[in-house]
């Protein structure tokens, strides 16, 4: 396998342009919602809304202000597919469409994709949907064909102020590394790496400076794995099942108390 | 300051995003919270349209804390000269300067200022009436010019002179305390210190500081006055002819400087000459030349630049006995600007007009736009799609509404198709003066042609019509060079377009060359006043030194390291300059002022200038070179005094000529403003501001309660001015699908307006519909007193295309800068109500 490869992403000079949305959406041939007629959002200057199957970066525009504007923030970050190195969605997936590549970047096959949407439930990122042209399911590639060309992605490309910074994965922790400690000596003490190390999933393939807490930019602080949830869920099942089991012990034995009763009292009516 | 640099210049943020990874601050003052105040260390909230006041206390603070910077100050700017005895200040005439008198008919404007009194005093008389009688004599320009040349001017180094111009600038914004920026602007004082505080510690011989704006300063009647008093605080912390210094303004669009370089200016020709103008006296080539001819300074040179453009416009046919063919060429009577050409077109005194690039329909006070160009016998639109100018006839609000009628509307609309930029080469110009070429990707669709194409087959077409005129009036447009075709042979073979000029050929012209050999200039020393060089553009003059040799082509960065001027990479003008007067990065005595901050220096033992950059002064003259007396051009100026293009050598504090509406930067209300002028109680607004009548154009009277709201329009990074080139865009249109109006939740309470919810909003001018988009990032501000609200709205949209909306510029209006007559769309008066 060649070097893991992957994002970093500095949301500390993401100026929100959406230059990453485009330039995504022009080198993979997605097309805009509803060919580009569409209604005002509401949410700030996100007018994407989410990730989905036509929609492999979005940026997100969090307005953070006091009342009274004595502090206020407009955090901005580019959202994109995490090629964990636990990958739910691999992990979920019954086809085999989704594979881990050379370049440890995780990608799903469109033909053999089936759309079962296994995957989608099990992202706890979200970052999964079908897309309504091909009814498979769609997310980031990492530009796995400009990868295996020795480009870089088109998002990280077009990115004027390097908020998105492509390239081996030891060569960005160290970047990033250096970047918090900068952040964290000129006083910006809430900066901190998202997904840079083993804790979350094995580790991101796609991780983060933030500004604030995870739940902030709506990142789960501690994302899990469906297998990790199988015991519980597999002792849940079986309670269930005795549950259910007794319930219908219980309706059996009215069912036949009813009859009981029902032919005592046919009884006493012959009476 | 003035500017939104993270959304409208993106790509030049990216320097921005670099100096704050190392450690640079950032600080953003605005009326709103932009996405580049997102990315600021410190964001501060004014009232828009009070740049002045918020800079004249920053002039303050600095002169009155002894911050400036006062080696530069005393040796580099006018500081220490002595105006004129009669001159009044604004101080001492409640508001104006003196000199102002009512107006002539047909300016638009009520009152004009006679800069007599501006004037330096000179330590002898001089009669200029006589001086020019006398020039006008002279055998040469040279000589000519060399009898222009005033007596010096007086001046006192210790600026102690109550007349000199640092106690006229310390006495004009002795008002301007950081308590009155408070109940002006409604920014909190101790934010205003803090900016102050700033400023000061990063300006002098370690550190200089940038100032950055674009529309957010130019947009006001009083937007050159904005820039002055930028100009002004950075002359005096020394923040100018360094590196890491100066002004930086950021372009409308991908390059406008060249296009005001070359230029597309009302006013003016190639390189900043004054466009012949029959209201001056102009009358002859050598009344021009006395008349803009500064005669002493780098401006000396002006018949040499006149006359070789001259030669460019009509080649062989310009002679020195017919003055170049001087009188040939076009002369302007009046004030052909946007919105003066518009009022004309409403009077139904225009009959045809182009748009190229423009979209006029969208444009400011739009409904009279619209109206006015119903009044056209026909008019070409040259765009890339059918645009609301294109179709104002059938598809308007105004036709929507029955107000006019398609069936009664005579225009004949011409709608070319238009090429796009990846698909035609040439240059473009940054706001860094930097020429970069670009080459052609592909070849357009269709029909669509470049402008260059269009321009060019018009000319020759023209030109065929006009042949066989005999009337003297066409006798110049018949000795027009227009030799643009390539040469038999040479045109491309990768291409199916047919009949595009030779770029390479109008460079040619722009960069001249010597008419007897053809020899391509190497740069502006080489030309004459005598007919021996043409060249249309003296700025341009170098860029193309000889056959095979582009510099804008260049492509070579330096190294990481050093030293990051990066002279090898495209060519800027003048000379290949980087930084305009960069004699000043050294000491009078030519040292670097410090080691960190050094650009260009005095070399001792070569005996010349030296640096990291081209210098931006003659190369040999030494520092202690002393100023000859009464002599012309460069000679006039000593070693120490870096702004060569200024008469004087030095930068201007004060400024005597070039300005209508006065020499000091002064604080005028917005023509529509919620509050009275608090400094200045008797002038509101701008005396000189230009206000175009007509009963579409009316305006809000001050503090006006049915228009008691501050609107300011802006543009977003997903568009792009009037959406010409995104709204048809799928992948751009959902980024920004509708038009918005930023409220704030204080506003919005107050009105009643939820998120989302369609709220009207009307100035005296028109009435349109938007979403409301309730945020945080707009605030109130108190402004002496009163709670003052802010609303803001993106100017894109227009009812064509994939994203339409209504239109922003509906609500406009038709006033004027006097300088530059750039209209006010950053402040103005609205009301907002939630639509039924």
């Amino acid at each position: 396998m060649a070097e893991p490869m992957g994002f970093f992403t500095d949301t500390s000079v993401c100026i929100g342009c959406k230059a990453c949305e485009v330039a995504c959406k022009a080198w993979n041939q997605l097309p805009a919602r509803n060919g580009g007629k569409v209604q005002l959002s509401g949410m700030s200057y996100d007018n994407t809304v989410s990730l989905s199957g036509i929609q492999w970066r979005h940026v997100k525009f969090i307005e953070d202000f006091t009342p009274d504007r004595s502090t206020g923030r407009w955090l901005m970050m580019s959202d994109v597919c995490k090629h964990c190195v636990r990958a739910a969605c691999l992990e979920a997936c019954p086809t085999g469409a989704i594979i881990r590549t050379e370049f440890d970047t995780v990608v799903i096959q469109q033909d053999v994709c089936n759309g079962c949407r296994a995957c989608i439930s099990a992202c706890p990122f979200g970052v999964i949907e079908i897309n309504p042209e091909t009814n498979t399911a769609m997310k980031c590639t990492l530009c796995y064909d400009r990868l295996q060309a020795g480009m870089v992605p088109a998002c990280a490309q077009a990115c004027p102020t390097q908020s998105i910074q492509f390239g081996p994965i030891s060569e960005l922790r160290q970047r990033a590394q250096q970047r918090l400690e900068q952040l964290h000596a000129q006083g910006v003490t809430q900066a901190r790496l998202y997904g840079h190390d083993e804790s979350i999933l094995g580790g991101l393939n796609s991780f983060y400076l933030l500004l604030d807490e995870p739940e902030k930019y709506g990142l789960p602080s501690n994302p899990q794995l469906p297998s990790t949830r199988v015991p519980a869920a597999a002792a849940v099942s079986t309670a269930t099942a005795v549950v259910l089991g007794l319930l219908g012990l219980v309706g059996l034995r009215k069912q036949r108390m009813d009859q009981l009763a029902a032919a005592a009292k046919q009884g006493n009516d012959g009476e | 300051m003035g500017s939104n640099m993270a959304e409208n210049h993106p790509v030049a943020f990216r320097w921005v995003a670099e100096a704050k990874r190392r450690g640079a601050k950032v600080v953003h003052i605005d009326p709103r919270f932009t996405r580049t105040s997102a990315l600021a260390d410190l964001y501060v909230p004014l009232r828009s349209g009070t740049d002045i006041a918020f800079l004249g206390g920053l002039i303050r603070y600095v002169i009155e804390n002894e911050k400036y910077f006062k080696d530069y100050v005393v040796n580099y700017t006018n500081a220490a000269t002595i105006i004129r005895d009669d001159f009044q200040d604004t101080e001492d005439l409640e508001g104006v300067f003196s000199g102002l008198k009512e107006a002539p008919q047909g300016t638009n404007q009520k009152y004009v200022y006679d800069n007599a009194t501006w004037q330096y005093k000179r330590v002898a008389a001089w009669d200029v009436a006589k001086a020019r009688e006398e020039a006008k004599k002279a055998a040469t320009f040279a000589e000519m010019i060399q009898k222009m040349v005033p007596p010096a001017a007086e001046k006192d180094p210790t600026l102690q002179h109550p007349r000199t111009v640092f106690q006229i600038v310390r006495r004009h914004f002795s008002r301007y305390t950081p308590e009155m920026v408070e109940q002006i602007c409604g920014t909190p004082k101790e934010l205003f210190l803090r900016v102050a505080e700033i400023l000061a510690e990063n300006s002098g011989p370690e550190r200089t500081t940038m100032m950055v704006y674009a529309m957010g300063w130019t947009q006001h009647t009083y937007g050159v006055q904005n820039i002055g008093a930028a100009a002004l605080l950075q002359l005096l912390l020394g923040n100018v002819g360094r590196p890491g210094g100066g002004i930086l303004a950021l372009r409308g669009h991908a390059t406008i400087q060249g296009s005001t370089d070359v230029p597309t200016l009302h006013h003016s020709i190639h390189g900043y000459m004054a466009h012949p103008d029959a209201r001056r006296n102009h009358d002859t080539l050598r009344d021009y030349m006395l008349t803009e001819t500064r005669p002493t300074g780098f401006w000396a040179n002006l018949p040499k630049f006149l006359v070789s453009y001259l030669k460019s416009m009509y080649g062989d046919a310009a002679k020195p006995e017919n003055d170049f063919g001087y009188d040939w060429h076009p002369k302007i009577a009046g004030d052909y600007s946007f919105m003066a050409s518009f009022h004309a077109m409403a009077r139904g005194e225009i009959k045809g007009a182009f748009f190229f690039g423009q979209n006029p329909a969208t444009s400011i006070n739009g409904s009279l736009i619209r109206r006015a160009l119903a009044n056209l016998d026909w008019m070409v639109v040259k765009d890339n799609f059918e645009i609301e100018t294109a179709a104002f006839w059938y598809k308007s609000p105004e036709v929507e509404r029955g107000e006019m009628k398609p069936e009664e509307i005579k225009t004949e609309v011409f709608l070319f198709p238009s090429a796009q930029v990846a698909e035609i080469e040439g240059t473009f110009t940054n706001t860094q003066r930097w020429i970069q070429f670009h080459e052609k990707a592909a070849d357009p669709p269709g029909d669509c042609r470049s402008d260059a194409w269009f321009t060019h087959q018009l000319a020759l077409r023209l030109k065929k019509l006009y042949a066989d005129s005999t009337l003297p009036r066409d006798e110049g447009f018949k000795n027009l060079t227009w030799d643009f075709d390539y040469d038999p042979g040479h045109y491309p073979t990768n291409t199916r377009i047919q009949g595009e000029p030779d770029v390479m050929k109008i460079w040619r012209e722009i960069n001249g060359f010597k008419t007897d050999t053809g020899e391509l200039l190497k740069g502006f020393g080489e030309l004459k006043d005598d007919g021996s060089t043409t060249c249309a553009s003296w700025i341009y003059c170098g860029a193309y030194p000889e056959e095979g040799k582009f510099l804008p082509a260049n492509r070579n960065p330096d190294p990481d390291d050093k030293p990051g001027t990066h002279l090898g990479w495209a060519f800027a003008w003048p000379a290949n300059r980087r930084i305009l007067y960069n004699r000043a990065s050294a000491d009078p005595n030519g040292n670097p002022w410090s080691e960190r901050k050094k650009l260009v220096w005095w070399d001792a033992t070569q005996k010349k200038w030296v640096g990291y950059d081209v210098p931006d002064f003659p190369a040999t003259k030494a520092p202690d070179t002393p100023a000859k007396p009464g002599a012309a051009g460069m000679d006039a100026h000593d070693g120490k005094s870096p702004f060569i293009l200024l008469p004087d050598g030095k930068g201007w504090l004060f400024v005597p000529t070039g300005l209508q509406d006065g020499p000091l930067p002064t604080h005028y209300e917005p023509v529509e403003s919620p509050v009275p002028n608090l400094l200045y109680p008797k002038w509101q607004i701008n005396p000189i501001a230009k206000i175009y009548e007509h009963e579409r154009n009316q305006l809000a009277t001050v503090g006006d309660t049915q228009y008691p709201i501050v609107l300011t329009t802006y543009r977003l990074t997903e568009h792009h001015l009037s959406g010409a080139m995104s709204r048809w865009l799928p992948w751009l249109a959902e980024l920004q699908p509708e038009l918005f109006v930023e409220i704030s939740p204080e506003l919005a309470a107050e009105k009643g307006i939820k998120n989302l919810d369609l709220v009207r909003v009307s100035s005296k001018r028109g009435s349109i519909v938007a979403k409301a988009l309730v945020t945080p990032r707009l605030r109130p501000l108190t402004v002496n007193g009163k709670t003052v609200h802010q609303i803001g709205m993106p100017w894109h949209w227009g009812f064509m295309g994939l994203a339409v909306g209504d239109v922003v510029n509906d609500l406009t209006s038709w006033v004027a800068d006097p300088n530059v007559m750039i209209h006010e769309a950053k402040a103005l008066l609205v009301n907002v109500e939630k639509a039924q």
